[in-house]
């Protein structure tokens, strides 16, 4: 792994640069650390800063570049020819890609040889077979144009990995030399390093936008492919789920409403299970419990929000499900189909979520002011009158926040409603019928053997991106409304 | 007292003592009283919740640390393995493990007629249904690592088929195996008559720990140590790289960050993230990480990418929580003899608030650790996680599973066998946040200070 080696070796300069640094500053000042404007360290750290930094950086930057510029040549390369129908040049790469990376493991696994691959000696036909053979994944039958694409793939990449080690190595050294130059008595070495270190914690902080654009920029761009391949409008008024993966495009079918019914159905049943429970233990929790109770039932409920969701999904599946079914199923009641249903997933979304309003309830209740309780009480109510009609009311901002920030969580799980919601989009009032929801959609439509660039797996960007706005909205508003509602009482 | 012995004034009014509560009065505390009920109700559904959810993983998943084996002795026959008689490990390498299924079957056959246990299975054939599909490759591992066993008759603990554990489970009832084509209420009266001859037992089963996943037909040999290697890995890279940037990002905003418009844009952004669904993250981890610089799918790598990207903002705002209680005064303290400003807080703010940071850090590693649903979209599930990775750089590159993601893949196999691999993933899985949740609320307990 010639990127851990690299490391290694600008580790290795940037701690000699550190030492020889370091050396040279109390040199100058003829061993007397005291004659130096900063402590030697310091010194040192300037080299180090100054090989590792920029070292480290042009590294990444060129792991990122390199691919995007190698991609352009090559596709330069490819003739019209083997862009063959229904195909285009991504699908046609990533082939090269693969087919470079098959040659890669062949020849270091000893099943091809090197030379007899560069003087074109290996048979076409036969070199398909013998990638096989060496246990690489090779879909279609190499044709020649692919194959001298990707030799000149594997050659440029072999290029530029070496360009990218000597020119990594030459920074290293460049800076480590020109830190060590630097060090001499008079040397402000602090400054610089602390100058440094601030620039360091100041991209650590950046990370989060960095992180935010990258959303965006990755659902934004593929929902403006699937837009090009998809009408807009379809997608936004279709009444129906259908996607075909046997034809690309035109035969499927893919509105977005029966998947956002599901999605807001499922996260109502979800509160309606969640609210009146999260919201009347908060209630006892802040109004009535002894600290006693307190300190054992709040963290006891609080457990319910560190199990993961995988385990609600499997709980929602095997044994929420099968009970519904016997209740409501075919020797029941016969409202029930199979056990995936809208109640299977919304019910255990809402023991989720109960942990999630009540502790947030418990925090917006106890926000509320003593004197408004002593006011009320000072004038006869009793304890449940007060709350019912002071502290509640005083509280209700808040608890709307709160209820909201539950919804926007409902509407972006994932593993409850695919395990437990469902296949099948459908615009249903029934409850104890199966329906799907965007995030479930997400899931299939991605974790298909579908190339990314049909129609049917873009679509999920589209369902990304309207599910991040959605989201992003209800969080805002809510925690608006909590942050107004907090300030009143400051 | 005494009003209450006087006669009434008034005529309109009853002869009641004020002692006697009067109609409303006792309606207002019936209403105190129900609400009072209501507030224990919603806390005893809530605690009810946890005991029914807690019971049923424990109850559907203990199941799987327990795995029927099969004693037999099998004549490993010189005339099947070795033909040509001169022990060659590449001829013995090419009888493959469809040539040593008969050998088993013969051993279990033989060892029924030993123990003269009747049974309408005249054939050594009609064994296949109590043998998993793995015991033969377990034998044939066997005999290629050692060639010389050829000829002898040697004992082997090999594992029964799915079936006969669901049935000793109480999972596969006799009434189900009437529509089941694999196994038949005969096979299950030898299993019965097997038993207190020791050749059929339930024992610890090591193998689900430590084990790699397998194929559909064999839920019987699927374990969870494979997806628990790439677990870790993930948590590796996510400790590495959110821990370092994480407190960065914080120490600059707590401490340095002037009051302007980039860093309210990244408050803004952090507290969005905070909130931002898992999946969204793993749309990210897609388009950016696999379509955009190709690193390789399946990868606990891109996995742990994933994951400190989600759990970046729950570090910081715990981190930012535990710079914030350090007191003023040890800043002003080190400002005071002389200290940088960067001097105060990496040589005095920092260590004071390492414990809070810790902590923030463990229980951020614990949510990345359930998190499951960025890895689908990452590729970690669809495919069998069979091989333990050999070195780190392996470990990050391979593909390979994660254990919520093996949960997941053992959950979508719609077989009661795999269910029971499901649930008892989920015992270890949770074990381990336990664990952690454990050590933080220690770390806390032991560390923090009040000033």
């Amino acid at each position: 792994m010639p990127v851990l080696w690299l490391s290694a070796v600008i580790t290795v300069l940037a701690l000699f640069g550190f030492y020889f640094g370091r050396r040279r500053a109390l040199q100058s000042a003829g061993g007397d650390s005291r004659l130096l404007h900063s402590l030697p360290s310091y010194y040192g750290s300037n080299a180090l800063m100054k090989s590792v930094v920029p070292a480290f950086g042009l590294m990444i930057l060129w792991l990122l570049a390199q691919p995007l510029f190698i991609e352009n040549r090559i596709a330069g390369m490819i003739p019209e020819s083997e862009i063959s129908e229904g195909s285009n040049v991504g699908l046609v790469m990533s082939e090269v890609r693969r087919t470079a990376d098959g040659l890669s493991n062949a020849v270091a696994g000893g099943f091809l040889d090197e030379e007899e691959l560069q003087s074109g000696g290996a048979v076409l036909s036969d070199l398909t077979q013998r990638l096989r053979d060496a246990g690489q994944v090779v879909t279609n039958e190499i044709s020649q144009p692919i194959l001298d694409a990707a030799q000149t793939y594997r050659s440029m990449s072999g290029t530029s990995q070496l360009l990218m080690t000597v020119a990594v190595i030459l920074v290293a050294l460049v800076g480590a030399g020109w830190g060590v130059s630097e060090s001499g008595r008079d040397f402000r070495a602090r400054n610089v390093v602390e100058k440094g270190i601030l620039a360091i914690l100041i991209a650590a902080a950046s990370v989060a936008i960095l992180t935010t654009l990258g959303i965006i920029l990755s659902l934004v761009f593929n929902t403006i492919e699937f837009f090009s391949l998809y009408p807009a409008i379809e997608f936004f008024t279709l009444l129906e789920w259908a996607p075909s993966f046997s034809g690309r495009g035109g035969a499927s079918s893919l509105g977005i409403i029966p998947l956002l019914w599901g999605t807001l159905y499922i996260s109502f049943v979800a509160l309606l299970v969640a609210v009146p429970i999260g919201l009347f233990a908060a209630i006892y929790l802040s109004e009535y419990a002894s600290p006693r109770v307190r300190g054992i039932a709040k963290p006891l409920l609080e457990i319910l929000a560190g199990i993961p969701t995988i385990v609600y999904g499997l709980f929602a599946l095997l044994t929420i499900g099968p009970l519904l079914v016997s209740v409501f199923g075919k020797d029941g009641l016969g409202w029930m189909g199979g056990g995936r249903a809208v109640m299977t997933a919304g019910i255990a979304m809402g023991i989720m979520l109960i942990p999630f309003v009540s502790s947030l309830s418990d925090d917006i209740i106890n926000a509320v002011p003593q004197s408004l309780r002593d006011g009320s009480y000072g004038l006869g109510a009793t304890r449940s009158e007060t709350i019912k009609q002071v502290v509640l009311p005083a509280a209700l901002p808040g608890i709307v926040g709160a209820i909201l920030l539950a919804a926007s969580r409902a509407i972006g799980e994932t593993m409850i409603v695919v395990l437990g919601a469902g296949a099948a989009a459908r615009l249903s009032l029934n409850p104890f019928e199966a329906m799907t929801t965007v995030t479930a959609k997400i899931v299939s439509q991605l974790t298909g053997d579908s190339d990314f660039a049909s129609p049917e797996a873009l679509v999920a960007f589209a369902l990304g991106i309207t599910l991040f706005v959605l989201t992003l909205a209800l969080n805002v508003f809510a925690l608006y409304i909590v942050r107004k509602y907090r300030e009143q009482y400051e | 007292m005494t009003d209450a012995s006087l006669p009434s004034s008034s005529e309109n009014r009853e002869r009641v003592s004020l002692m006697a509560p009067d109609a409303r009065t006792q309606k207002r505390k019936a209403a105190e009283r129900r609400f009072r009920m209501y507030g224990i109700a919603g806390i005893a559904t809530g605690i009810f919740f946890l005991i029914v959810l807690l019971v049923s993983i424990v109850s559907s998943g203990a199941g799987a640390f327990q795995q029927t084996f099969i004693t037999v002795s099998v004549y490993l026959d010189p005339a099947k393995l070795d033909k040509n008689g001169n022990r060659n490990l590449e001829e013995i390498s090419k009888v493959s493990t469809f040539g040593y299924t008969p050998l088993i079957q013969q051993a279990l056959f033989d060892k029924v007629q030993e123990n003269g246990i009747e049974t309408p299975l005249e054939k050594s054939k009609d064994m296949k249904a109590l043998i998993s599909a793995s015991a033969a490759a377990q034998i044939r591992d066997v005999v290629i690592s050692n060639p010389d066993l050829i000829g002898e008759t040697v004992d082997f603990r090999i594992l029964a088929s799915s079936r006969v554990d669901g049935y000793l489970k109480g999972r596969v009832q006799r009434e189900d195996v009437a529509r089941d084509k694999n196994i038949d209420a005969e096979h299950l009266d030898l299993v019965d008559a097997l038993q207190p001859f020791g050749i059929i037992e339930k024992t610890f089963n090591m193998d689900f720990i430590t084990g790699a996943d397998a194929s559909e037909s064999r839920a019987e040999s699927a374990g969870i140590g494979v997806a628990m290697i790439g677990s870790f890995f993930m948590m590796l890279v996510v400790l590495v790289l959110s821990l370092p940037i994480g407190v960065a990002a914080s120490i600059y905003l707590e401490e340095f960050a002037p009051k302007n418009r980039w860093t309210d844009l990244i408050e803004v952004n952090i507290a969005n993230l905070a909130a931002v669904p898992s999946i969204v993250f793993g749309i990210l981890g897609l388009a950016v990480f696999i379509q955009f610089m190709h690193l390789p799918q399946s990868a606990p790598l891109v996995g742990g990418l994933v994951l400190t990207l989600m759990t970046l903002p729950t570090i910081i705002i715990s981190t930012r929580a535990s710079l914030k209680a350090v007191p003023p005064s040890i800043r002003d303290a080190a400002l005071g003899v002389g200290a940088s400003k960067m001097q105060s807080v990496f040589h005095h703010v920092l260590p004071l608030a390492a414990p809070g940071i810790l902590t923030g850090t463990i229980i951020g590693l614990a949510q990345a650790l359930g998190e499951t649903a960025p890895l689908l979209l990452i590729g970690m599930v669809g495919f069998i996680a069979s091989n333990a990775p050999d070195g780190i750089a392996s470990g990050l590159l391979d593909p390979n599973s994660a254990m919520p993601a093996q949960i997941y893949e053992w959950a979508k196999r719609a077989d009661p066998a795999f269910y029971e691999r499901a649930w008892g993933g989920i015992i270890i899985l949770l074990g381990f946040l336990i664990s952690m949740n454990t050590i933080a609320v220690i770390l806390r307990r032991r560390f923090e200070r009040r000033w």
